[in-house]
């Protein structure tokens, strides 16, 4: 068991490019599990392979259980890594792919093969497929053999890079819970990376949302989605996304659909300190409550989707012609070309600077 | 699904007007013929020379030829009775040459691949530059090295050429095998802790070993037909079966149909090695399109 620790870590591909990862400070605690999310490019993923040893640092140092490993080759950094692609060997049984580190490192064979069996059993893997070929797997198999040649080694930390994204919707899903049930049971430090906001939310104990090479926060979900440090992560977290636009301010709060919205002192505050005439205002589509015909928001219904238990409204609101989706129970939505209104709570609403989209709060 | 459909649906190749059928068709009629023809006109010496080694020397010489005789097995009784120094010289320079053609290749392609050295364009342009000169240009000094290091008329100039001539190619060959193999799963093989030995013996030969078979059978090839080098260099100690084609010739009368039956052996064993190893030269020269 030991925590990870980036410390000011960058990297840089080419000379004069913008560094893929700028100056990254990040702790991850013994045991947590650590996902970082990013839209492809965000450095993410070269983050996840400067900890592997697989990419040398241009800066800063990478710690494992407080010793600096930047420059420990992969292989003695007690680490174990889960590709995109699984990366099994095809010419090697499943049995063999999950047991070539030990066999790398002089473990006996009887014992090589208690541990591979007692990994196969922890991830489900019938006995059968030992003696399998990777070829001769489903694509789920394939996963878990994926999964069962990190867990064998029982190393210190984990490295996941997109380990779900080569499954189907609902395997998705499953394998989600399993390996975040895993985790916890194994209690191992694991550092997890995806583009999918949903995965980095329901499986992290902690969210590092990145963008641009830049850590642009990292919390729990529950923080990221209710405070967001800037318009980025508020934009990012959350499916739907939040609805932003740029409004003017006025006398007391922000105009949108023809009306005023009152917005709380302390934002009013930091916007006139800022000497801003419009801010972004952030509204997610579960705050905008339809009100029969009495809500000060008007607009007309341009679309529904059906989810089942709620419908997503795209609404185009009155004046100012812009799109929100909102969210509504899904049993009697409003017909597409109904007009509609909504109410806001002034709580519900976020502010951000227009030029550096950093949250305005008091 | 397509079962059901069928079953009730009028084909759609019924419903195809007749003058676009008549179209598609001769057009396909076409294209086969065509391939046909050039099929045969590749194919048609071959089946000369083979058709001429049962021929007794005397039909052999008629034209046009005729087709129709009664064959003997004369000519290839003749041919095995003084193929055995021939044969078993080839076996072993084109053996020899492409096993050491493989050890030394397999690292060479390491290094300008998967952990490319420095100037790795240049050393692979070096590689492929030697195949530019003529081989005659260098005859000359090749024939006054030979002899001045012993090595003349002995396999080990075959061997050493043979290996100095397929390596270029092979290299290139094998290199271009390793570029398949995923980018991941030699990071994974890192991370297992496996060293460049392990690396190449237990993750990437079995990847590539379909490219090794194809680059294997194409050295063999290549060794087994030479004919300049071996013409040049050697005499009787170490002559090969393209030599043995040439003393077939006698200096007087004829010999069209002894000739026809050393060469119809002489191309056995390729045509033999090439059919075993179709499968794997198929896979091994496509590697990338499967994955």
């Amino acid at each position: 068991m030991a925590n990870v620790k980036f410390v000011s870590a960058s990297r840089v591909y080419a000379k004069g490019a913008p560094p893929a990862v700028d100056a990254l400070d990040l702790d991850v605690k013994d045991g947590e599990f650590m996902v970082l999310v990013g839209p492809s490019g965000s450095g993410k993923t070269t983050a996840l392979r400067m900890l592997a040893g697989l990419e040398p640092l241009d800066g800063g140092r990478v710690e494992i259980g407080e010793k600096d490993v930047t420059f420990v080759p992969p292989k003695d950094r007690d680490i174990a890594m889960v590709f995109q692609n699984y990366a099994l060997y095809p010419s090697k049984t499943v049995a063999e792919n999950m047991g070539f580190a030990l066999k790398m490192q002089g473990v006996h064979k009887d014992e090589r093969a208690r541990r591979v069996r007692e990994a196969a059993r922890l991830l489900d893997l019938d006995d059968k497929l030992l003696e399998r070929k990777p070829k001769a797997l489903s694509g789920g198999q394939r996963q878990r053999v994926a999964m069962g040649r990190a867990i064998v080694r029982e190393p210190q930390v984990f490295l996941m890079d997109e380990p779900l994204s080569n499954l189907d919707a609902k395997l998705r899903v499953q394998t989600r819970s399993q390996i975040a049930e895993l985790q916890r049971r194994l209690g191992i430090t694991t550092v997890y990376v995806t583009h999918d906001q949903v995965e980095a939310m329901t499986m992290g104990n902690r969210v590092a949302v990145l963008a641009g090479g830049h850590l642009q926060q990292c919390d729990t979900p529950r923080q990221l989605y209710d405070n967001p440090v800037n318009q980025f992560v508020a934009g990012f977290i959350g499916s739907p996304a939040m609805n932003l636009q740029t409004v003017p301010l006025t006398e007391g709060g922000a105009r949108l659909a023809g009306t005023t919205l009152p917005l709380p002192t302390a934002v009013r505050t930091a916007a006139s300190q800022a000497g801003l005439r419009e801010i972004v205002l952030g509204i997610r589509p579960e705050h905008l409550h339809l009100a029969n015909g009495s809500g000060p928001v008007a607009g007309d219904v341009m679309l529904v989707e059906e989810l089942g238990a709620d419908a997503l409204l795209h609404v185009r609101l009155a004046e100012d012609h812009n799109l929100v989706v909102a969210r509504t129970e899904g049993r009697k939505p409003p017909a597409p070309g109904q007009q509609v209104t909504f109410n806001v709570q002034p709580d519900d609403v976020f502010a951000f600077h227009p030029e550096t989209g950093a949250r305005l709060v008091g | 699904m397509t079962a059901t459909a069928t079953a009730t649906a009028v084909p759609v190749r019924d419903r195809e007007p007749a003058g676009l059928r008549v179209r598609r068709m001769s057009g396909q009629v076409g294209w086969g013929v065509l391939a046909w023809v050039v099929g045969i006109a590749f194919f048609l010496p071959v089946l000369w020379m083979v058709l001429t080694a049962f021929k007794p020397e005397s039909a052999a010489q008629t034209w046009p030829p005729k087709f129709v005789f009664s064959p003997t097995l004369a000519q290839f009784r003749l041919v095995f009775s003084g193929w055995g120094p021939y044969v078993t010289h080839s076996l072993i320079a084109t053996t020899v040459s492409t096993v050491l053609v493989l050890l030394l290749g397999v690292p060479a392609a390491y290094a300008l691949s998967v952990h490319p050295v420095p100037h790795w364009r240049d050393g692979l342009f070096f590689f492929i530059s030697t195949k530019m000169l003529p081989i005659v240009a260098a005859i000359g000094p090749l024939y006054v090295i030979a002899l001045k290091t012993h090595l003349l008329d002995s396999i080990w100039v075959l061997i050493i050429l043979y290996t100095a001539m397929n390596l270029p190619l092979a290299i290139w060959l094998i290199r271009s095998f390793m570029l398949e193999v995923p980018k991941e799963m030699l990071e994974a093989a890192e991370l297992d802790g496996a060293g460049r030995i392990r690396e190449i013996g237990e993750v990437i030969l079995p990847v590539i070993s379909p490219g090794l078979v194809s680059t294997a059978l194409i050295c063999v090839i290549f060794a087994w037909n030479e004919l300049f080098l071996a013409l040049n260099l050697t005499v009787t100690n170490a002559a090969t079966m393209p030599m043995f084609l040439i003393s077939s010739v006698p200096q007087e009368g004829l010999y069209l149909a002894h000739l026809s039956a050393a060469a119809t052996v002489a191309s056995v064993p390729v045509i033999l090695v090439g059919w075993i190893a179709q499968r794997s030269l198929v896979r091994g020269l496509s590697m990338g399109a499967i994955k």
